[in-house]
């Protein structure tokens, strides 16, 4: 009798071994058999991939300038300093006492002097003006007293309060927060983002929609496949089974392709790019996929893929009769 | 093994196609199902193999009744037949080996074990060593005997044929009949839908005539 059990339980293991392997069997033969697939009809499946890589690397590349910009403006927001333009008749030794004054401010943490000779060196070297500026006879530029506050970001109100203060010295001409275009400009590029999120998932969407109509032709093409599969007592799943692997091909084909493209398009960028950061001083490096980036990147093009193929699947499949 | 039991089928633009048809075949039982063109032998085959659901009455397979089959089993009850057409249904594009292999394949079986099965049943029909062959280079007779090959390889309790011999001369009809004579031999149940009436009162099995949609004499 216990042998006998025993003998039972060992049946049903190797039957629960040999389902599982079945099961690896048919997922293997349909990943593979739809890569051989793909391969086949080359033409079809390039123009495909081609199509859906641009959507996918438009999406992206969009995303690594959001990402670039933010670091741009993440360097800005740090600095919000006030400014103080000098009139133009007071000259750098007033300045220098005035600043000296200011840096007695309890409020005020660090207190830079730029002279209106400074003023114009560094014009010369960053407007590209270079040696046209010798033609003036006289220095056009006033002295500016940059101001840091001690409380930087959170204080808003101190920092107002303390540039309205400034502004009635009768030395200054006008003084200006740094912080209000920072402000304009983080505005300016919420808009720009929730732009490129909009973009983002219509692109997403047109990927959705591109393998959707790619699979659906293939499903056209191979009917009387599905039809003789079904007759031969094939299961929903394994009829779709191949045609899902086929949008996951395509789907991770298009991430990589789309990876390489904008990696030219950076590497074609990257002289500009770099001259852009001379002139921020070195502080900007452009930014690049990280490796979850593209692993995130392959992710979600091969899932959108796969969720257009099963879409497309599970209206169509039901359209092929006999059940 | 199959019960019709009061079956009728009607079809909304074509009227009734089957009309309360009884009978019943038993485990390891051939018979052959004939009738005028459009008599409804087709729709009968289809009722069994679930291509179609009739309208009234009940089809038994195996103790089964199909109408409360769902859709879901609906492949594991095909698994249990064999099924024969007459246009064949191979697959052009892939060599007879892949054709024979299907039914094994949608079941998941194990590539030594695909391999050995389909020599096996192309060696039954006489077709061993045209494994690597695509159908398209093969003769009339030689496609309907790869699709005899592909309805057997899955040991089907029942072989459901429709007009299996409608493209063959005499010689090669009575070839296939004969093949579907040794299936039977072993146990399995076969039901043959043909018009070739000639063949088929020679061969001496149970005959059913449908006639518009009625069956006539069992």
């Amino acid at each position: 009798m216990k042998q006998k059990i025993r003998h039972t339980n060992n049946t049903e293991r190797n039957d629960l071994s040999e389902k599982s392997q079945a099961y690896l069997r048919i997922h293997a033969h349909a990943l593979f058999s739809s890569l051989g697939r793909v391969v086949k009809n080359t033409f079809t499946s390039v123009m495909t991939i081609i199509v859906m890589a641009i959507a996918i690397s438009l999406a992206s590349g969009f995303y690594l300038l959001v990402v670039n910009m933010q670091q741009l403006t993440g360097n800005i927001e740090s600095t919000n300093q006030i400014s103080l333009f000098l009139k133009s008749n007071i000259s750098d030794n007033s300045g220098k006492k005035l600043a000296e004054k200011i840096s007695q401010n309890a409020a005020v943490g660090e207190v830079v002097l730029i002279t209106k000779e400074q003023a114009l060196r560094e014009f010369k070297v960053y407007s590209g003006f270079g040696d046209a500026l010798n033609v003036l006879d006289t220095n056009p530029l006033p002295t500016v007293i940059q101001i840091l506050p001690k409380n930087t970001l959170d204080d808003v109100k101190t920092i107002e309060s303390l540039m309205m203060e400034f502004n009635r010295l009768p030395q200054v001409d006008f003084a200006q927060l740094d912080m209000q275009w920072v402000k304009r400009l983080q505005s300016m590029m919420q808009i720009f983002q929730r732009g490129v999120l909009v973009l983002t998932l219509l692109l997403g969407f047109a990927v959705l929609v591109i393998t959707g109509n790619t699979i659906r032709l293939e499903l056209q093409n191979r009917r009387d496949e599905v039809l003789v599969a079904k007759l031969v007592g094939a299961t929903h799943s394994f009829i779709q089974r191949p045609f899902l692997y086929t949008g996951f091909w395509l789907g991770f084909l298009s991430g990589v392709t789309a990876w390489l493209l904008v990696s030219i398009i950076m590497l074609v960028i990257q002289g500009p790019i770099e001259t852009l950061s001379v002139l921020y001083d070195g502080t900007f490096n452009l930014s690049y996929f990280s490796f979850i980036d593209i692993v995130l990147l392959l992710s979600i093009s091969s899932f959108l893929s796969i969720a257009g193929s099963w879409i497309v699947l599970h209206f169509q499949l039901q359209q092929i009769k006999p059940r | 093994m199959l019960k019709f039991d009061h079956v009728s089928k009607r079809y909304p633009d074509a009227g009734d196609a089957l009309l309360d048809v009884s009978f019943h075949l038993k485990q390891g039982e051939m018979a052959f199902l004939t009738g005028h063109s459009g008599a409804g032998k087709s729709t009968l085959l289809k009722l069994i193999a679930m291509m179609e659901l009739c309208t009234r009455g009940h089809v038994l397979l195996d103790g089964q009744n199909l109408n409360k089959v769902t859709e879901k089993n609906v492949p594991y009850i095909r698994r249990k037949l064999g099924l024969i057409f007459q246009d064949n249904k191979l697959l052009y594009d892939r060599t007879v080996f892949d054709n024979v292999a299907l039914p094994l394949i949608v079941s998941g079986y194990s590539y030594q074990e695909v391999g050995r099965r389909v020599r096996a049943a192309l060696d039954k029909v006489g077709l061993l060593g045209k494994e690597k062959k695509y159908p398209m280079t093969l003769s009339g007779g030689e496609q309907q005997r790869v699709g005899i090959a592909r309805a057997v390889i899955n040991k089907p309790r029942m072989i459901l044929a429709d007009e299996p011999t409608g493209n063959l001369d005499p010689e090669l009809s009575a070839e296939v009949m004969q093949l579907f004579e040794q299936f039977q031999k072993v146990g399995v149940t076969v039901l043959i839908a043909s018009h070739d009436v000639d063949l088929l009162t020679q061969m001496g099995h149970r005959i059913l005539t449908l006639d518009h949609g009625q069956l006539k004499a069992s």
